[in-house]
């Protein structure tokens, strides 16, 4: 029951941060003089469409955004009534997308799932790449394969994400015959999921969470492989060496139990790293996910769906650390349900 | 040595009887902090070759457009997309010093793209020292002796030419003036908040420190890269390029601080118990002296390191904002802004060559993590 009570209690902290981020994202949106809406309306009266004006008037007033900052704010999250009643992010609408002349919800439909499905892959690949190679490089350090894998995740480390994604992109296509571009075949889109599109996501993934994962993985690799290495050179090691433990036995029984939980913790410091690096490779790639559309967002002040897409990233990491968090104190029990320090 | 007969070994020196006892037996020991500090990263011959490295490349900043046979923004409109070209010595199996093959360019109707042969037969040898387009030295002295160039009509292209016909090794060295100085100008900004709210957070305690704990909590937990994006979308268009330059950097580094706070806040902790930080405050000095005489300059060299560590962040930060078209802006160039122009598949495929900015970004990340590890590693000097 403590696990349940600390998971309620995670999940109320997650609930302030998100309030006090929902602040902020909003605090940004708003900083750029003008907004979407101004600049049409004098847009269209330099090319004297009257018609367009009156609309764009009719738009302010429909989404409150004659009102001042901070009731636009409560009526966007939906704590006070707007000009329709209580309709804001709390009661499930999203708002409007002024670029797009469409509610934000429907543009951004499927692509909050692919956002999720994109980053997960790589998520999990962080964990089944550096779980190994980590493992390896500490049990065999100071050999060849301790070298390469530090080579190759410093390499990693400082290699621009979404260069890395145009290169492999390029040879994966030419010389595995790996599709470019996108996250699915174009006839799949808008279709029912079925296996030949779950398939042909599948084979679109492989990039674009290599190149998310790798600096990720590179990092987690380097911290596992520190903390084995620090748990090899105990005396119960040599003891269990000693008494004659078969090496691989002997390594994943103890000191990799003791290694592996700052593997768990360290998906809060690593979550945010990569949502960063999923939006940057998104774009580079074209991926449907909601990367592009954050840009394009921002680029046009188009204020609701900047800030819903913003909200969902920031929301997306939240969830992800507080997981996490969870999952810590199950493996460990030794951890203290009152938050962690490090 | 002389055993005596009670079993103590006594030297056979003679005693001076003027000798401080006070005195050490290997003052290079005593050595002061710093010293011991180099001593031990000398060792480090990772770190210390990055260290050179970045301190000659710090050094050349000012001194970029004499070493670049041409300008940042210098067109030329009959080699766009020239390849690479490179520097011989012997010609014909005979040295006559340095010199490049003059490159013709040739419209292929079928392809669509510009052919480039070289001349062969008329070697053009550099000139050194010579009179191209002026520009600033050190960004305001205007000369126009650059350190080498081709002569009369050739042209040099070390790493090839881009889009408009500019030269990409030029563009590459003016380009480090711009990149290189963002990760300063933002661990600067970083540093000055984290030691600032970490050190408030960790003195007084209490209600300021769960503050700010809060904040560092929250700020850490969002993706840097959308924030990013956003407070440059707030950028107005219209100012100027050095402006933009500074609030970039800026922005990159006010997300940046929780960690460095982070890491303060909780030295803080543990030495705020100490005797002197104790004797100190009995003698009535102010929150603000004893933070900064007697508790900061504790573990100043460790948040040297660890900002040193940080700095490739920022510099990868700045990459990806002007990539997308959302930090820096033509005419500013900064590798970020050179790479913007290798975005897609085709100049992967056919100008290779315009990737090249790629290679002194990942050389500089890799120099500033290892100078960082090495620094790191040498600052427990009494530890091995």
């Amino acid at each position: 029951m403590e696990i349940l009570r600390y998971a309620i209690y995670r999940f109320g902290t997650m609930l302030l941060t998100l309030l006090v981020v929902s602040v902020m994202v909003f605090a940004i949106i708003n900083l750029p003089p003008g907004d979407y809406l101004s600049n049409q309306i004098a847009e269209l009266r330099a090319s004297g469409q009257s018609a367009g004006v009156a609309k764009a008037e009719f738009l302010r007033t429909e989404y409150a955004l004659d009102r001042p900052l901070y009731q636009q704010y409560l009526i966007w999250v939906g704590f006070i009534p707007g000009p329709h009643g209580f309709s804001g992010l709390i009661q499930g609408n999203f708002g409007w997308s002024f670029e797009f002349d469409q509610p934000v919800a429907e543009i951004v439909g499927d692509s909050l799932w692919l956002t999720v499905l994109v980053n997960l892959a790589a998520v999990l690949f962080v964990y089944l790449v550096a779980l190994p190679l980590g493992v390896i490089a500490a049990a065999r350090s100071r050999t060849w394969v301790d070298y390469t894998s530090a080579f190759v995740g410093y390499l990693g480390l400082a290699t621009p994400n979404f260069l890395l994604a145009l290169i492999l992109f390029y040879y994966g296509h030419k010389y595995f015959d790996l599709p470019i571009g996108g996250l699915m075949d174009p006839i799949y889109e808008g279709e029912p999921l079925s296996w030949d599109k779950t398939k042909s996501i599948l084979i679109h993934l492989i990039v674009p969470t290599f190149v998310i994962g790798t600096s990720g993985a590179a990092a987690m690799m380097q911290r596992l492989r520190a903390n084995l290495l620090d748990e090899l050179g105990k005396p119960y090691v040599e003891t269990a060496v000693a008494k004659g433990m078969a090496p691989a036995r002997m390594l994943t029984k103890y000191p990799l139990r003791m290694a592996f939980n700052p593997f768990v913790a360290d998906i809060g410091n690593l979550l945010p790293s990569m949502v960063s690096g999923s939006v940057l490779v998104s774009v580079v790639l074209g991926l449907q996910t909601i990367g592009p559309t954050l840009l394009t967002a921002l680029k046009t002040q188009d204020l609701f769906l900047s800030a819903f897409v913003l909200m969902f990233v920031a929301l997306l990491t939240l969830m992800g650390t507080m997981i996490s968090d969870v999952l810590l104190v199950l493996l460990d029990p030794r951890i203290r349900y009152e938050g962690r320090e490090t | 040595m002389t055993e005596l007969p009670d079993g103590r070994f006594v030297d056979d020196a003679p005693y001076d009887a003027n000798v401080s006892l006070q005195q050490l037996e290997r003052t290079d020991l005593d050595a002061p902090n710093w010293v011991l500090i180099w001593r031990q990263f000398k060792t480090h011959k990772l770190g210390l070759i990055s260290g050179i490295f970045l301190l000659v490349s710090y050094l050349m900043l000012p001194f970029a457009g004499f070493i670049a046979p041409y300008t940042a923004n210098e067109r030329h409109p009959d080699h766009l997309y020239s390849p690479p070209q490179s520097i011989n010595f012997f010609h014909e199996g005979e040295f006559i010093g340095p010199y490049i093959y003059p490159m013709t360019s040739e419209a292929n109707l079928e392809t669509f793209q510009w052919e480039f042969v070289p001349d062969t037969d008329n070697p053009a040898k550099l000139e050194f020292f010579c009179e191209g387009k002026e520009y600033g030295l050190a960004g305001f002295i205007p000369t126009n002796t650059h350190l080498f160039c081709a002569p009369g009509d050739a042209t040099i292209f070390l790493w090839g030419s881009d889009r408009l016909g500019r030269d990409v090794f030029s563009r590459i060295l003016y380009g480090a003036q711009l990149s290189l100085t963002v990760g300063i100008i933002g661990i600067t900004v970083s540093f000055l908040l984290g030691i600032t709210f970490g050190s408030i957070a960790g003195y007084f305690g209490g209600r300021i420190d769960w503050c700010v704990n809060r904040v560092i909590e929250i700020l850490r937990s969002l993706p840097e890269l959308p924030l990013w994006l956003a407070l440059s979308a707030a950028v107005p268009s219209n100012w100027g390029p050095v402006a933009v330059f500074f609030i970039i950097s800026v922005i990159l580094g006010i997300l940046d601080w929780p960690g460095l706070a982070r890491s303060v806040r909780a030295k803080f902790l543990s030495l705020r118990e100490e005797e002197y930080v104790r004797a100190a405050e009995m003698m009535g000095a102010s929150p603000g002296r004893v933070i900064r005489k007697h508790m900061l300059p504790n573990f100043m060299s460790h948040l040297i390191a660890s900002a040193t560590l940080s700095i490739p962040a920022m510099i990868l930060g700045e990459t990806a904002l002007s990539f997308l078209g959302l930090g820096l802006r033509a005419p500013a160039v900064s590798w970020g802004v050179m790479l913007n122009d290798a975005q897609n598949l085709a100049s992967i495929e056919i100008y290779p060559w315009t990737a090249i900015p790629m290679l002194p970004i990942i050389i500089v990340v890799l120099a500033f993590n290892f100078l960082g590890d090495g620094l790191r590693d040498s600052l427990d000097p009494y530890q091995h």
